[in-house]
């Protein structure tokens, strides 16, 4: 484990650094901490930052680049004829990656010496057989071009990793070295170290934006695939959703996004009701004792997985508006041909979102001062006065952004769709009937067993991209209207 | 031995507005009013002094309930107004506030326009019956809080967006306008300049021909300019209630004495 042995001479080196660096630092001043430009920590941290960060760069970056660039002399080895039509070049490299980890098992075992594994040859030697021997299974016969593949894999790997282990050590020791020559008093250790942290916090908050570019350059890439093999027009203006993955399908996203938004609304006529109005009963009105359990109580609707809701959909809702509403049912309207619909799915997803709109809104409610409340009293008003007349318009932006955020979470939910709503892509004003969203069409093309570069399975990818572009556009708004009219009462 | 409580002058009962006898106040454990008997006499302006902290704000509270909305705030004993017991459970508090305004110790304009926030009790009371009605309501009160003209062309802006002694005479004008019967002001003045003081201070002396004020201050000068009354509070005991010109020019306790002159603060 040579990694763990690196990783750990390291930490040894900053524990070292930051005591030697405070020492230094301190003795510098002749031990009085008060002549010193910064507290005697910050030296020993510099030292200690100054040995980690530069070496664990490197080793983070060697790491990632060494297996690409072993990977790509070694597949030269491979002959183009060597690929047989039926696999690809990445899969005949992960054979030689195989072999390779084997030989490394092998040598660990003691079944091979380290001369033995260089100059293996496959007409001497039944490989396959040996590296069963040690629990490594190999698919089929080694062939000669594979080995040799492999046992250069593992000559560069080695050269890598013990080139590796100098250059980390060396700038460790440099960068251990540097800084503890820094530590003398006039030294402004504190400076630095706060411009270290600082850069640590920007590269923990540029890895998450570089994230979502990530993730959506991938999605832009496949979705420009997708746009190559279909016609834009179709999928954006076109009114009908009908995949077949014999090819000329239909794949328009208008039916599906008619879906989502329907049910969305549904779901938002029922949340946002009865969300605000739990939050304005628990923020104005309950008392301590109702609220401390009253809250809670909301919070655990909020810790349901979807899925569950999903089960509540198909197994009780659907079936109860089915006997209302459906043949032979309560109201005998025959309105309703399954339990499926998107009324079903609407009702629960609108369930799921109370306790998140409720649970939003309290704590915006709460932060409208006490001061404004008693402005109002103490001019004779109500308290619902109060409430619909000053609490509410100086918490509507918060409670819009909420509504917002909700709306958002409803276009991207899927599971609650999927046993509740039914898998008919279609223009329908009825809520009785079956419907579906973008999000589990996502699911069932990318689920089927299409080929991965078919439209009908591409397709997946410009609908999640357009989902990702409505979601953005609908935080971006909730932001937005957040930001204009916060700060008002302040 | 400066805890213990003094009653003040005797005062006349029968022009008396509001009647306090008794009264304490607690919030949870801490008992922040003890004992306080005050008459509030009808047509004066009545000055509540005393040092940071001694209860001055609190026992204003009391006199139009505002201290229900505190959970932990408690108040014992009797305060009447003409002769009804507030705290009576017949009473509706709302109507009791809509007879007693209160401009608080802290600005608090509603986040809505100016025009909006002067209007807000008038809509509320229903006292004005037309639009123009309305506008005249809102332009007089912000004449008597002397802020018209310097708002006057942009009522429809924000009254949060006021600097922090136009806030306080908007609070002002917003309580005005309700007409009410008892005024109860917390500090209106602590961020004016004088000259917005000196037409302040002309309002409180104006309403005094139809209103009771009730009002606290910090500053000795202006108890003495605009009121008729003074109550020096100290450490939540009623130190000495009288007449203002008595109050600050012969006190009977050492405590008054001391305050007045700035020795204890
Ligand atoms: N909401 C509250 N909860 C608990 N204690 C309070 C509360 N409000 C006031 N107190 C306490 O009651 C006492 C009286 O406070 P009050 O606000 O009446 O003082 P004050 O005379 O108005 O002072 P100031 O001149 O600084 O405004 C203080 O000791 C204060 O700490
Ligand atoms: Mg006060």
């Amino acid at each position: 484990m040579p990694l763990t042995w690196l990783v750990l001479i390291l930490l040894t080196l900053v524990g070292l650094g930051f005591i030697l660096g405070r020492r230094r630092a301190l003795r510098s001043a002749n031990g009085d901490a008060r002549l010193l430009h910064s507290r005697p920590h910050f030296y020993g941290a510099n030292v200690a930052l100054s040995t980690l960060v530069p070496s664990l760069g490197v080793l983070v970056i060697w790491l990632l680049l060494q297996p690409v660039l072993i990977d790509r002399s070694v597949s030269h080895m491979i002959p183009p004829e060597m690929v047989p039509a039926d696999t690809t070049l990445g899969l005949v490299m992960s054979d030689v990656r195989r072999v390779a980890e084997g030989l490394d098992v092998a040598v660990a075992r003691g079944v091979m010496s380290e001369r033995d594994s260089n100059t293996l040859r496959t007409e001497l030697t039944d490989l396959r057989a040996r590296l069963g021997e040690v629990g490594v299974a190999l698919g089929q016969d080694v062939r000669p071009e594979v080995l040799s593949a492999a046992q250069s894999y593992r000559r560069l790997s080695h050269a890598g990793t013990m080139g590796m282990t100098l250059v980390v050590l060396a700038v460790a020791i440099a960068g251990f070295g540097f800084s503890l020559i820094q530590s003398r008093k006039e030294f402004r250790a504190r400076n630095v170290v706060e411009r270290g942290i600082l850069s640590l916090l920007i590269l923990a908050a540029s890895l998450a934006i570089l994230t979502t570019v990530g993730i959506v350059l991938s999605m832009l890439f496949e979705t420009i695939n997708f746009f190559g093999l279909h016609d834009w027009r179709d999928f954006f203006f076109g009114n009908t959703w009908a995949p077949n993955f014999r090819g000329e399908s239909e794949l328009s996203i208008l039916p599906l996004l008619w879906g989502t938004i329907y049910i969305s609304l549904i779901a938002l006529f029922v949340a946002v009701p009865v969300g605000l109005f739990a939050a304005i009963y628990l923020s104005e009105y309950a008392g301590p004792k109702t609220r401390s359990f009253a809250k809670p109580l909301l919070e655990i609707l909020a810790g349901i997985p979807t899925i569950v809701y999903g089960l509540f959909a198909l197994l009780t809702v659907g079936p109860m508006l089915a006997g209302l509403f459906g043949q032979g049912g309560a109201l005998g309207v025959s309105w309703m041909a399954g339990a499926t619909s998107v009324l079903t799915a609407g009702l629960v997803m609108g369930i799921m979102l109370i306790p998140f709109v409720s649970s939003l809104s309290d704590d915006i409610i709460n932060a409208v001062p006490q001061s404004m409340r008693d402005g109002s009293l103490g001019l004779g008003a109500t308290q619902s006065e109060t409430i619909r007349q000053v609490v509410l318009p100086a918490a509507l932006p918060g409670i819009v952004g909420a509504v917002l955020l909700a709306t958002s979470r409803a276009v991207g939910e899927t599971m609650i769709v999927v046993m509740g709503a039914g898998a008919i892509a279609k223009f329908s004003a009825n809520p009785f009937d079956s419907m579906t969203t973008i999000t589990t069409r996502i699911v069932s093309q990318l689920t089927g067993d299409g080929d991965f570069s078919s439209p009908e399975t591409l397709v997946a990818f410009a609908l999640g991209l357009s989902l990702f572009v409505l979601t953005l556009g609908l935080n971006v708004l909730a932001l937005y209207i957040v930001r204009t009219y916060r700060e008002q009462y302040e | 031995m400066f805890d213990a409580p003094t009653i003040g002058s005797t005062v006349e009962l029968q022009d008396s507005k509001i009647t306090a006898s008794g009264v304490h106040v607690f919030y949870g454990d801490t008992h922040a009013i003890k004992d306080v008997n005050v008459n509030i006499a009808a047509k004066t302006v009545t000055a509540f002094i005393g040092p940071s902290g001694c209860g001055k704000s609190t026992f204003l509270r009391c006199l139009n309930r505002m201290n229900d909305t505190i959970d932990t705030c408690r108040v014992e004993g009797n305060i009447h107004l003409d002769g009804e017991d507030i705290y009576d459970r017949r009473v509706d508090p709302v109507q009791l506030r809509a007879k007693v305004g209160m401009v608080f110790q802290k600005p608090n304009p509603f986040p809505k326009s100016i025009y909006d926030n002067v209007a807000y009790g008038a809509r509320i009371h229903g006292l004005a019956r037309n639009k123009s009605e309305l506008d005249a309501i809102v332009e007089k009160a912000l004449r008597r809080a002397a802020l018209w003209g310097e708002v006057k062309d942009r009522l429809g802006a924000p009254g949060t967006g006021l600097s922090g002694g136009q806030q306080q005479r908007l609070c002002i004008a917003r309580a005005v306008a309700t007409e009410p019967e008892v005024l109860l002001m917390d500090e209106p003045c602590s961020a004016l300049d004088p000259i917005a003081t000196a037409q302040v201070e002309e309002l409180i002396d104006d309403l005094r021909t139809r209103f009771s004020v009730v009002i606290v201050t910090h500053s000795m000068q202006q108890a003495a300019r605009v009121s008729q009354k003074t109550a020096f509070f100290h450490l939540g005991h009623l130190v000495e209630f009288g007449d203002t010109p008595t109050i600050f020019t012969n006190p009977s306790d050492e405590r008054t004495e001391s305050y007045i002159t700035g020795r204890i603060g």
